[in-house]
């Protein structure tokens, strides 16, 4: 069993930011306070009621300006960096459906060292509710897919940038269409494929995006032990 | 649209001017991006770099009002070089038709234009007949005195270097738009051109459209897959309401409104139908007193149309109606009373700060809305005091889209049915049922009281509710048209019956006679033996598979015909020019495909063929357009706020017909130090319209929560402005404040030797919430309008920007 995946393909979006607006909708999520601050991005950051932000970016690339977006969310790890580190505290405080491979905080994550989690994620996805030390992020719409839905973001994803599936057919389509692109965008690629569910395509280097897109390219990134044990561990339990 | 939504993916180049498709059609981009995925190239050109930018191959920046020029270096462009399509050019359009010799055009005025009226008589914009009054043309193209040898003169001054001096726009960039948009002049080529506010809200916004419509002429692009003129209209069902007579000078069905020198109905046919001595011209218009009888007859079934015309209100002849006028009139304390309904104007409307004001000379206003709008809430809003105003406001809560059953016609054409997923809430009501009960109290009134001239309201077919609840089935039955007599016509080759309550199967069967009602003739054929909005059917022929063409999905007016023009498609034998997404073709004796503009067989048959743009008088397409108040042919004129003292094409800087007012609020600043920059305003993908349904909605203003100014870093610097700062904008017509986003998106401009700054806004905010969130950009914008539509001019003024 596989699982599913995403395939989030950023040569097509425009950064509308329906998934950000259904991912709240759905999760029925609270409205921060926001202002603008000199940018589009905003809420300016995920937190526990934001599991879903689109990062704006401005770029220069090979002299020619880029304007980027990168709907950030958890990539649901095949072997979760931020499950290792909790079942050392809390075990199955996090816990990974077998099914569809979705990882999910519990309830019990009210137990668990919130700063230890975050750290141990090589993309910065988790969040603490100060208030509740609950702790949030995507978890995959596991509901609705299990109802036999779509993911929310995904169904409302107008220019076909939010993909979701069989992880197979996901990979395919990934490997597929960034063949085609491979000539307009030499250096577009498919982000830590082998170890994610989320498989980002970027047309451009993945840090131009964001610093937390690629594993590791925002290192040096502050690791605990734990994490670090948990992201050595990881190639060696990865599966296609 | 010309097309529709999935035809853009049909498109081998998409280009999209005075428009942010991506984020303000984000469904438009659908299409857009597997056009791309096929090989299609999409060009934008626009003022700043937007998520539409990002995807274009091309982008290219032009400065706010400049897009005539842009459009006039392509029409040379394309002439220049022998890249439009000729066969298409001579065939389908008045390019051979000579000009009158009385036309004529000198140092930026048509003839005909008289100073002291700032307006034109047009009879000069004709063209040459012989004895049988016929029109004159030279299929050579070749006499000096052909629409083709004027256009191409009068475009002459168009070159790259001059537009590229008006524009701001690099050479290099014009050559790259106009090499890659002129391509699509091949035959087996279609380019598309997407459009919206962008193109529309200036002094000369008709003639922007104009000249896109001059390019997709003389390339052959219109009628085909993937081509057309795609106006990608800003609200759901925007089009629709103007479908059904939503503006003063149309009724139901692009109808003109009767004025007072039409007193009886037989002048009005008169005057409006046109007729044509072209023997290949189907001349459809000529259907027109068809079309307003079964009007007529649908509003007042038990009168003769005579009587029942004399009851339909009447213009002043050379009266504008228009928004911007009525707001004017409303300032001069001409109205009473005011309703306002869905609409929020002190917001919406140019010139807010005088809109708001004209709202304190009303004994009384209504606002039929969903939630507070500064326009119910006007007389406490800045600078008011409650106090001091005697306008009564009353408010009446409406149901939410989402609420109530019905159809909305999308930029595309279709009829789309719709069912309520709950019920209203509280006391709010459908828009139907408040328009029901408050006619009927009217009526009744009329009935108690008597009153001046009772018979219009008295007899009134007001047969639109089930049960005292407004029932929109009943009113869709109408529209559509059925019989009131019975009658025996000719339908394909057979002789059919006719009984009084049959619905009208197509418009073609509406009768002069009084036999036949409909509320909209083009309407006609979607609700007939069943609701045809509400068709979910997805079956099609493998030739309307190549074109992504639902013949059984919802319903398309006119008679479920999905692309306009499309006889264009074909050359005069019936054959494609495009095989591989043809739209329509001549096959064994008939049409197969959608639905052609007219059943006749290809124009080669000299006897029974007909030229394909149908709706035109001589059945060819405008080049050389004569109806439009501001000229035949479209010519550069400044915004009315311009940052530049010349034009370089002509002695007339501005549009001499432009509509505009007069008093203290009608300042307007060309040239004037204290407001150096231009200002544009637009929308964001988060917000609609002036974000009366979308500041309400708390995870939309979460996302763009307050009013910002985009600028150019070397604005800002120039300014002292930070990043994020709030800064202040005015105009001759008022202040608001906003944050700055400073961004590299927008660039200063050369223009005429001088470095011009451009900014822009949005136009979703007002001061009732949030409470943070800023005021309407509508503050700052002109009381200036297109002299043919009336629409302001709020792409393009001057303004100032400071630090807060």
């Amino acid at each position: 069993m596989t699982g599913k995946s995403f395939f989030v393909d950023l040569s097509r979006c425009t950064g509308c930011r329906g998934c950000q607006i259904a991912c709240k909708q759905w999760k029925n999520k609270p409205v921060e306070p926001t202002e603008n601050t000199g940018s589009h991005q905003n809420p300016p950051d995920l937190s526990w009621q934001t599991l879903k932000v689109v990062r704006f970016a401005e770029k220069t690339i090979d002299g020619k300006f880029q304007w980027l977006f990168f709907p950030d969310q958890c990539r649901h790890c095949l072997d979760a960096p931020c499950k290792m580190v909790g079942d050392s505290e809390v075990p199955d405080a996090i816990v990974q459906d077998p099914e569809t491979g979705a990882v999910v905080f519990t309830e019990k994550c009210k137990g668990l060292t919130a700063g230890g989690v975050r750290e141990a994620c090589p993309y910065d996805i988790p969040r603490v509710d100060p208030a509740t030390k609950l702790m949030y992020k995507c978890d995959l719409c596991n509901d609705r897919i299990h109802a036999g839905l779509l993911p929310s973001c995904v169904q409302t994803c107008p220019t076909g940038t939010m993909n979701f599936g069989d992880r197979d057919e996901m990979l395919a389509l990934a490997k597929d269409r960034l063949a085609k692109l491979k000539p307009k965008f030499p250096k577009a690629e498919l982000v830590d494929a082998d170890s994610v569910r989320v498989i980002f395509l970027t047309p451009f280097p993945p840090s131009a995006y964001y610093k937390y897109v690629q594993f590791g390219d925002a290192s040096p990134r502050p690791l605990s032990r734990k994490a670090f044990l948990a992201k050595v561990m990881r190639p060696l339990r990865a599966f296609g | 649209m010309t097309n529709h939504w999935i035809d853009i993916a049909n498109s081998d180049c998409i280009f999209i001017i005075g428009s942010n498709a991506a984020e303000n059609h984000p469904i438009s981009f659908k299409w857009a991006l597997r056009a791309k995925d096929k090989g299609a190239t999409i060009i934008h050109v626009d003022p700043r770099y937007t998520r539409t930018s990002q995807h274009a191959d091309v982008f290219a920046r032009l400065r706010s009002g400049s897009d005539i020029p842009f459009f006039g270096g392509l029409i040379r462009y394309i002439l220049a070089n022998n890249l439009y399509f000729k066969d298409y050019v001579v065939n389908y359009t008045n390019a051979s038709f000579i000009v009158s010799d009385k036309y004529d055009f000198k140092d930026g005025l048509f003839s005909g234009y008289d100073a002291e009226k700032r307006a034109y008589d047009k009879s000069s914009w004709s063209f040459a007949r012989d004895d049988a009054g016929q029109i004159k043309k030279d299929p050579t193209l070749r006499d000096p005195r052909c629409v083709f040898q004027i256009l191409k003169a009068h475009y002459d001054r168009y070159d790259m270097k001059s537009v590229s001096s008006v524009t701001g726009t690099p050479t290099a960039d014009l050559q790259k738009v106009y090499q890659t948009y002129a391509a699509t002049g091949k035959p087996e080529k279609s380019g598309t051109m997407l459009y919206a506010m962008g193109q529309t809200q200036h002094t000369v916004g008709v003639q922007n459209i104009r000249a896109m419509s001059i390019i997709q002429l003389l390339l052959g692009n219109m009628g085909v897959a993937g081509g057309g003129i795609n106006a990608l209209r800003g609200e759901a069902n925007v089009q629709g309401s103007t479908d059904q007579g939503l503006l003063f000078h149309i009724l139901p069905g692009y109808i003109p409104t009767p004025n007072a020198a039409m007193p009886t109905l037989a002048e009005y046919n008169a005057k409006n139908t046109p007729a044509t001595k072209e023997p290949q011209s189907a001349n459809w218009w000529g259907n027109r007193p068809k079309y307003m009888t079964s009007f007529l007859k649908s509003m007042y079934p038990n009168q003769e149309a005579d009587v029942s015309y004399d009851y339909l209100p009447k213009l002043e002849p050379g009266k504008d109606y228009s928004w911007l006028s009525l707001f004017d009139v409303m300032l001069g304390g001409a109205f009473k009373g005011f309703f306002a309904w869905g609409q929020n104007p002190a917001a919406s409307t140019a010139n807010a700060n005088k809109t708001r004001e004209a709202m304190t000379k009303l004994d009384w206003m209504v606002t039929v809305n969903m939630f507070e709008t500064e326009t119910g809430s006007f007389w406490k809003g800045p600078g008011m005091d409650p106090k001091k105003v005697k306008t009564e406001v009353f408010f009446l809560p409406c149901a939410v889209s989402f609420e109530k059953e019905g159809s909305i016609s999308n930029s595309g054409r279709w009829m789309q049915w719709r069912y309520p997923a709950q019920a209203p809430r509280g006391d709010s009501k459908p828009d139907g049922d408040i328009i029901y009960e408050l006619f009927e109290k009217i009526r009744g009134l009329y009935a108690k009281e008597g009153g001046a001239y009772p018979d219009p309201i008295k007899n009134l077919n007001w047969d639109v509710a089930t049960n005292h609840a407004f029932d929109p089935h009943k009113v869709a039955k109408l529209i559509n048209g059925y019989f009131l007599k019975e009658k025996t016509l000719k339908v394909g080759d057979a002789d059919k019956t006719f009984k009084p309550g049959d619905p009208v199967p197509s418009f073609a069967l509406l009768q002069t006679d009084g036999s036949t009602c409909s509320g909209n003739w083009i309407y006609s054929g979607s609700y007939t033996d069943k609701n045809n909005a509400a068709r979910r059917d997805k079956t099609q022929t493998p030739m309307q598979a190549k074109i992504g063409l639902y013949p059984g999905w919802t319903w398309a007016w006119p008679v479920n015909r999905r692309v306009l023009y499309n006889r264009a498609s074909v050359d005069p034998q019936g054959k494609p020019y495009q095989p591989e997404k043809a739209v329509i073709a001549w096959q064994d004796g008939k049409w197969v495909g959608d639905v052609p503009d007219g059943p006749w067989p290809p124009m080669a048959d000299q006897k029974g063929g007909k030229s394909p743009f149908i709706m035109t008088t001589e059945g060819m397409g405008l080049i050389f357009g004569p109806g439009r108040n501001d000229g035949p042919l479209p010519e550069h004129y400044e915004p009315l706020e311009c940052p530049v003292g010349d034009n370089p094409f002509s002695k007339q800087l501005h549009n001499p017909t432009a509509l505009k007012f007069a008093g203290p609020t009608e300042v307007h600043a060309s040239c004037d130090p204290r407001f150096p920059f231009v200002c544009s305003t637009y929308r964001v993908t988060e917000h609609w319209q002036t974000g009366v349904m979308t500041r309400n909605s708390p995870w939309l203003l979460e996302a763009e929560p307050q009013m910002f100014c985009e600028m150019s870093p070397e604005l800002a610097k120039m300014r002292g402005i930070q990043n994020g700062e709030k800064v202040i904008l005015e105009s001759t017509r008022g202040s608001l404040w906003a944050k700055a986003i400073v961004t590299e998106r927008i660039q200063p401009f050369t223009v005429l030797g001088q470095t011009i700054h451009q900014v822009g806004i949005p136009w979703h905010y007002g001061w009732t919430w949030p409470k943070q969130g800023g005021d309407s950009a509508n503050i700052l914008c002109p009381s200036v309008g297109d002299p043919n539509t009336g629409i302001p001019e709020t792409k393009a003024f001057m303004v100032n920007v400071r630090k807060a």
